[in-house]
């Protein structure tokens, strides 16, 4: 008798074929030989055209990265990943100088994909998104596997002395600032998978907003897998000068495939005095079909450094895609009166997997966290929420709230939250709070005696339970979240 | 023209309407009233398509759409509206979002083109000062932290939106002052014409002063054990249950 059990055929009804994201860019590719070793990396080190003390670096992760296992405390599940079966390096033959040389193969992917990367088309206010939404100019990084294929809006922002580019050009323009701050927020060794991407990362953005600058539009990164047999491993780092503001985005797209690929990223974000950064994810990886088959391992390292005094770090993310998240954006809250937020929206369908949270780490005096985290799951998917507040002796008089809601549809699958709470602090706060509810049969009826079908009714409900994260993205990129969460739920997820 | 013939229907198993006829036709308004427990409630559901309320004889046609064989929202779409007893909060859905869904999907449904935010709002607004609702109702989520009343008053604001052709109102008049009661009645009077029939269920007289009926049916035991005019109302009020049922026995 219950709804939710129509409601779970409606969602599984339209499965396979409509991630719309699936299609294939047919372009001329340059391969590293499959493998990985020595050579590989010297082979990546020496196309960047790196110095020595990168790949040098990059020589010491790999070893420490040998003698590490897979982190296997996570509730997820896998087979085994050979590492020695995938390419690591994997980019588009011809090399742009130019937004104008850009192949016009790669230009039209990122159209199909609704990312322009044709300045005048924002800066004439044509610019739509697929649905017909008129946006505000974005300047983007479009990485397409391994390597950064363009970067717009680059000389406006230069006035402002705002860097923004590919990290590779930041390795050869800016070599000193990569220096001072590569691998001080996430070390080389820090995990299994942080020391394979610091041994292997082709590309990925590079921000500095110098002092008292506020970054004057959104930036963003679009990451697009389309080779076979590929990982992608890119790079972000981030660092906001004292009194500088930035909010930044990443989305994320792969073709369909049968294969499940690696996507192992680290991303730094470094905040000195007063300086916020808002940095908002939206991810759709290809999740799999709707049997499991394929999609996207997306392992992923993500921290953020509130150095200074009063400095904030903000993290948004909506997961809607990959076969498997395993992902904790998290805040070192070094600095006195630092603040760090995570908004998280996780959905899993079918046979999707998710292990994804925060870590909070207070060690300066007066810092504040707050984490609110929607977990939903439909088919037979997991939901993990994991999530660590730390409170030192010295974060005296710190607090901290956290909200995890999950919110199950059907019943084959599972919701979970893990909270880790350590205080060593007398003076500090912390509240935990977690709910777990389903769709309520009562809710969908009222729905539908409105007039929504099934499917309106359970995206308007989801949306509802995911509004507080929702809020929290930049507007342009908000309507289009909704929309994903809506197509997650009808089964495009897989 | 809404026609119910020996209709019947359980929930949980059990029966709980034991054969219902009921004729309303276009511009009518007919009371269905009955002591807790005949059925009344079960009736609405089973008229709207609600789960779990298993229709297990007879019929139910409006306007010749077999009712019984259509999903809810097709309900919906030809014309039907419940205004529930009890409404269903939705946390974290604004009620203007709500209420532009909803509005749309009819449309969409009745061939009318879709309101854009700003067209909505105009009318949205419009409708609340005539219900005197105040205006932040459409941004609350939907039903969430409502009073009772405002609760009902929002029901009949959907009312008034929707312009469905057939409303059914399951107790709306429960749980409402006389300010509130008179308020959603001018808001049902204000829909009645030629093209709108209403089946109005309610446990006391007290709402039939507000909104006369045409005709008043009394459903006991899920059966419709009388049927009258408006003054069956006041003769119920005054006699009781007890007495009709023991007439009729």
């Amino acid at each position: 008798m219950s709804v939710t059990t129509e409601t779970l055929q409606t969602v599984q009804s339209v499965t396979e074929g409509t991630y719309k994201w699936g299609f294939e860019t047919d372009i001329e590719m340059e391969f590293a030989p499959k493998g990985l070793n020595d050579d590989i990396i010297r082979f990546i080190s020496a196309r960047k055209g790196e110095p020595e003390w990168l790949l040098e670096w990059r020589l010491r992760a790999f070893k420490a990265w040998q003698a590490m296992s897979e982190p296997r405390w996570a509730a997820v599940k896998y087979p085994p990943i050979d590492y020695q079966d995938a390419y690591y390096y994997a980019a588009p033959k011809q090399r742009p100088k130019s937004l104008d040389e850009v192949d016009p193969e790669l230009l039209r992917t990122y159209e199909k994909l609704g990312i322009p990367l044709k300045e005048q088309e924002w800066l004439a206010g044509v610019t739509t998104s697929p649905d017909g939404t008129e946006r505000a100019p974005v300047a983007v990084d479009a990485v397409f596997d391994s390597v950064s294929v363009a970067t717009t809006f680059k000389e406006r922002l230069e006035k402002e002395g705002i860097i923004f580019c590919s990290i590779s050009e930041a390795v050869r323009e800016h070599p000193e600032l990569v220096r001072k701050y590569l691998g001080t927020v996430v070390p080389p060794a820090d995990n299994f998978y942080a020391a394979l991407n610091s041994a292997v990362f082709t590309d990925g953005s590079f921000v500095y907003i110098p002092k008292g600058v506020r970054c004057p539009m959104e930036l963003s990164t679009y990451f697009r897998i389309n080779a076979k047999g590929t990982g992608q491993f890119e790079r972000t780092l981030i660092i906001a000068d004292a009194g500088s503001y930035v909010s930044y985005l990443e989305g994320c797209t792969a073709p369909m495939r049968d294969e499940n690929q690696l996507h192992a990223a680290v991303v730094e974000l470094i905040a000195h005095d007063d300086a916020t950064i808002k940095y908002s994810t939206v991810q759709n990886w290809y999740p799999g079909d709707a049997e499991g088959k394929g999609g996207i391992y997306n392992f992923v390292t993500k921290r953020g450094a509130c150095r200074g005094a009063r400095s904030k770090i903000s993290w948004t993310q909506v997961e809607t895609g990959s076969a498997i998240t395993w992902k904790y954006p998290s805040c070192i809250l070094q600095g006195p009166d630092s603040v760090g937020e995570f908004y998280s929206v996780a959905i899993t369908n079918n046979f999707q997997q998710a292990d994804t949270g925060t870590k909070m780490i207070h060690l300066g005096p007066r810092t504040k966290s707050t984490i609110i985290s929607k977990g939903i799951s439909a088919g037979r998917a997991q939901n993990t929420y994991r999530g660590l507040v730390r409170i030192s002796p010295r974060a005296v008089g710190a607090r901290n709230f956290t909200q995890c809601d999950s919110l199950l549809i059907g019943d084959r699958c599972g919701a979970h939250t893990v909270p880790y709470i350590e205080n060593r602090c007398m003076s500090a706060k912390v509240e935990h709070e977690a709910t777990t509810s389903r769709i309520a049969e009562d809710q969908l009826f009222y729905c539908r005696q409105r007039g929504l079908s099934e499917e309106d009714a359970v995206g308007l409900i989801v949306n509802g339970f995911c509004r507080e994260v929702l809020k929290e993205l930049p507007m342009e990129f908000a309507v289009e979240a909704q929309k994903l969460l809506q197509i997650s739920l009808e089964g495009s997820v897989g | 023209m809404l026609k119910i013939e020996g209709l019947t229907a359980t929930v949980d198993g059990k029966p709980i309407l034991k054969g219902i006829d009921l004729e309303i036709p276009s511009g009518e308004v007919h009371a269905v009233m009955g002591p807790n427990g005949s059925g009344k409630s079960t009736l609405a559901y089973v008229l709207a398509g609600r789960e779990g309320y298993e229709v297990t004889g007879g019929s139910a046609t409006w306007d010749g759409h077999d009712l019984l064989s259509m999903e809810p929202e097709e309900r919906a779409a030809a014309g039907l509206f419940l205004a529930f007893q009890y409404p269903v909060e939705l946390p974290g859905v604004g009620n203007a979002t709500f209420l532009r869904t909803a509005l749309n999907a009819i449309r969409r449904a009745r061939g009318e083109p879709e309101l854009d935010a700003m067209q909505f709002l105009k009318l949205a607004r419009q409708r609340m000062r005539e219900l005197s609702m105040p205006e932040d109702m459409l941004k609350r989520s939907v039903n969430v932290g409502f009073s009772g009343g405002e609760k009902k008053r929002n029901e009949i604001l959907q009312l008034a939106l929707l312009r469905p052709k057939l409303a059914v109102l399951d107790e709306t008049d429960s749980g409402l002052d006389i300010d509130a009661l008179r308020i959603v009645a001018d808001g049902v009077n204000a829909m009645r014409g030629p093209d709108f029939a209403a089946l109005v269920i309610t446990h006391y007289q007290r709402l039939l002063d507000y909104i006369v009926p045409d005709r008043v049916h009394v459903l006991m035991n899920g059966r419709i054990v009388r049927s009258g005019g408006p003054e069956l109302a006041k003769e119920l009020e005054s006699e009781g249950y007890a007495a009709i049922q023991a007439r009729a026995a």
